[in-house]
């Protein structure tokens, strides 16, 4: 009986959305509305919790620092030093703000900053370009190299070359990793010869790969004058992240079901044709689901190498920000995180998608 | 000399103390354009004994012969409906048939090989599903995608391990009359494994029986005397029909009981008893 009730409100209340949600998707089911509505509701909830014990936390911080500048300063120079302190830090004065963990505002204002920054230096750059069209087109006649924009690059600029690195190398993971692993994964005592190799240089960490991959591409462009930062790079992501790939791939290769081996003998298929039309495809799953780990973990290791590279990209926004010391460096930090956080979740989605469209066993998917 | 013929085949799986001997003392010779059916118990080895005759594994000891070679590959000429349907699960139904048609007939042009996989779909009533992949079918319906691609390739010989277990009465008998009518074109050998006494019988020239394994061996033939074609509501009350199945069935029975008289081992047990949580 109670059961009924409460059926009976539910259907009133949901009443006036009926032809609303017919129209807009017409597979969604009032069964399945009521939980995803939950469950965004939940999300929401949560941000919010997230930034509100974010901005108690950086305010907790922002008192302890200004309370010991202001006690430092009554201890050292006396009473006068300290209100003066005071006021400067409640006038907001950058000379003495505490530097501490930015509240969720102050990384908001950043953001805005950064997007006007880079609206800036576009319209630099196609003021440059228009300037420069006649002297460029003269140039080129004559067989030279037209004049380019090497201005100061933008966040968006930064981000995007990030993205750029971080598939050079996925891709350059890809072209090593698959190949190598088929050919292991289809011959036992190659994947014996190349186990202590990959056993060995899989758990290495992506700054001994920086080093490794320095010390050869220096030598390689030795006397060339153009900047190799952005090769360096791109080759350590790739070495680093590409075992994931390498293994899946051996791992599928080799353990392909029996039942499909003796289909492609049955059939009497040649090697290429067993390869290509039966091996390969039943790995799949797995080859994507090791390409999905490498490409987050070349994104994650990304950050770190571009560091160190010196190449343009979050990685190195991130630690001139830090090094910079500027008032709004810190929200600036927060932001990067942010924006590689957000990508990195993107980018793995992407994947995810492709996971599941070569995937024949749709229940198996992770 | 027989069509196909197995002399003295012993198959043992595994190596040292893990070994057991699936198949004992195997002989059994197929004349051109017989029809034989093999009758077993799981597990006896049934799998096993076709796996060795299309030439996916080879036997410990003894020699399989093939129109007077020794088997040493598989071969086009030995067509093989596998007991686990065997489908490639990123293939549609055409697909997979299809890849199976254009490796039997590789000279022959692309109108041709589509032409083919249609009409040996339809044959198996899977026009309607022939762009759909195995994992949306049932079970049934992939065994039926599994004796078109076999049969689809026109191979000489005919190897069925248990083709049609999955499938209800009906589509059952009628499928059983297309692999009947297939054979009869062009008068082709056909090896049949079934659990099915009455389908053995309907289908069969002869009926083998494999004794339950470990060391199964084949039993005594039984022929079946019945005018082709056979029809299957009159074979019940076929006096013949009547006599053959009894004895089939009772040494079935028979060779049943004995396997467990035989295995009269004493498992024990493991010392069990149940943990208590609140001490
Ligand atoms: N590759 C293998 N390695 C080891 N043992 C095997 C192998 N294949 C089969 N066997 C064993 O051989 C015996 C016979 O197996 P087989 O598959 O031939 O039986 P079957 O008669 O076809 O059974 P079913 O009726 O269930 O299909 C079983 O005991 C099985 O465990
Ligand atoms: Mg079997």
């Amino acid at each position: 009986m109670e059961q009924e009730i409460t059926l009976k409100k539910e259907g009133k209340s949901m009443a006036f959305l009926k032809p609303l949600l017919a129209k807009v998707t017409p597979k969604f089911q009032k069964a399945d509305l009521l939980p995803s509505l939950k469950k965004a509701g939940i999300t929401v909830l949560s941000i919010l919790l997230f930034l509100g014990l974010w901005h108690l936390g950086s305010k907790a911080l922002y008192n302890k620092e200004a309370n010991f500048k202001i006690e430092k300063a009554l201890t050292e120079q006396g009473q006068v030093a300290a209100d003066a302190e005071r006021a400067c830090i409640a006038s907001g004065d950058s000379s003495c703000q505490p530097n501490t963990l930015p509240s969720p505002t102050q990384v908001w204002a950043s953001l805005q900053s950064l997007i006007a920054d880079h609206k800036v230096i576009n319209a630099d750059k196609a003021a440059f370009v228009e300037k420069m069209a006649a002297t460029n087109a003269k140039l080129v006649a004559k067989g030279k190299t037209a004049i380019v924009y090497t201005g100061r690059a933008s966040f968006v600029d930064i981000v995007l070359t990030s993205i750029k690195t971080v598939f050079a190398g996925f891709l350059l993971a890809l072209l090593i990793a698959v190949p190598i692993g088929v050919i292991i994964g289809l011959s036992p005592s190659l994947r014996s010869a190349f186990n202590w190799f990959i056993q060995i240089f899989k758990p290495v960490s992506p700054v001994v790969w920086y080093l490794l991959v320095f010390m050869i591409v220096k030598t390689l462009y030795i006397g060339d004058s153009s900047d190799n930062a952005f090769v360096i790079s791109f080759i350590s992501v790739g070495l680093c992240a590409m075992w994931a790939t390498l293994v899946n791939t051996a791992m599928g290769v080799s353990s392909v079901d029996k039942d499909y081996i003796n289909v492609a003998k049955v059939l009497k298929l040649g090697t290429f044709q067993k390869v290509f039309k039966v091996i390969l495809p039943s790995s799949l799953p797995l080859i994507f689901t090791g390409l999905r780990i490498t490409l987050s973990v070349a994104w994650m290791v990304l950050i770190a190498i571009e560091l160190l590279a010196q190449s343009q990209g979050l990685g190195l926004f991130v630690w001139e920000e830090f090094q910079n010391g500027a008032n709004d460096s810190n929200a600036k930090i927060i932001v990067a995180m942010f924006v590689i956080g957000i990508i990195g979740f993107l980018l793995d989605q992407i994947m995810l998608t492709v996971q599941n469209m070569v995937s024949f066993n749709k229940n198996e998917g992770v | 000399m027989a069509y196909l013929e197995l002399n003295n085949i012993y198959k043992t799986y595994g190596e040292g103390e893990n070994a057991t001997e699936v198949l004992s003392d195997i002989n059994l010779s197929i004349e051109e354009g017989e029809f034989v059916a093999i009758v077993g118990f799981t597990g006896s080895g049934k799998t096993t004994l076709v796996n060795l005759i299309n030439g996916l594994i080879k036997p410990t000891s003894g020699e399989v012969l093939f129109k007077g070679e020794p088997v040493v590959d598989t071969s086009h000429e030995r067509g093989v409906i596998f007991q686990n349907y065997s489908l490639l699960p990123w293939l549609t139904v055409g697909q997979n048939v299809y890849m199976a048609v254009k490796e039997a007939f590789p000279k022959e042009n692309k109108a041709f090989l589509k032409q083919r996989v249609n009409d040996y779909v339809a044959m198996v009533s899977l026009s309607p599903a022939i762009n759909k992949r195995p994992k949306e079918l049932s079970g049934g319906m992939r065994q039926r995608v599994a004796v078109a691609r076999a049969l689809a390739m026109n191979p000489e010989m005919i190897i069925m391990d248990e083709p049609l277990g999955a499938l209800d009465a009906l589509t059952r008998g009628n499928l059983q009359d297309e692999i009947l009518n297939i054979w009869s074109q062009d008068k082709r050998t056909a090896l049949l494994i079934t659990n099915d006494v009455d389908e053995g019988i309907y289908m069969a020239d002869r009926i083998i029986p494999l004794k339950p394994g470990p060391n199964a061996t084949l039993g005594p033939e039984f022929k079946i005397d019945i005018e082709r074609p056979r029809d299957k509501t009159a074979l019940n009350d076929n006096a013949n029909f009547k006599k053959t199945r009894n004895a089939i069935i009772e040494y079935l029975m028979d060779i049943g009981e004995e396997r467990k008289s035989v295995s009269n081992e004493t498992y024990e047990l493991p010392d069990l008893a149940p943990k208590s949580f609140v001490a």
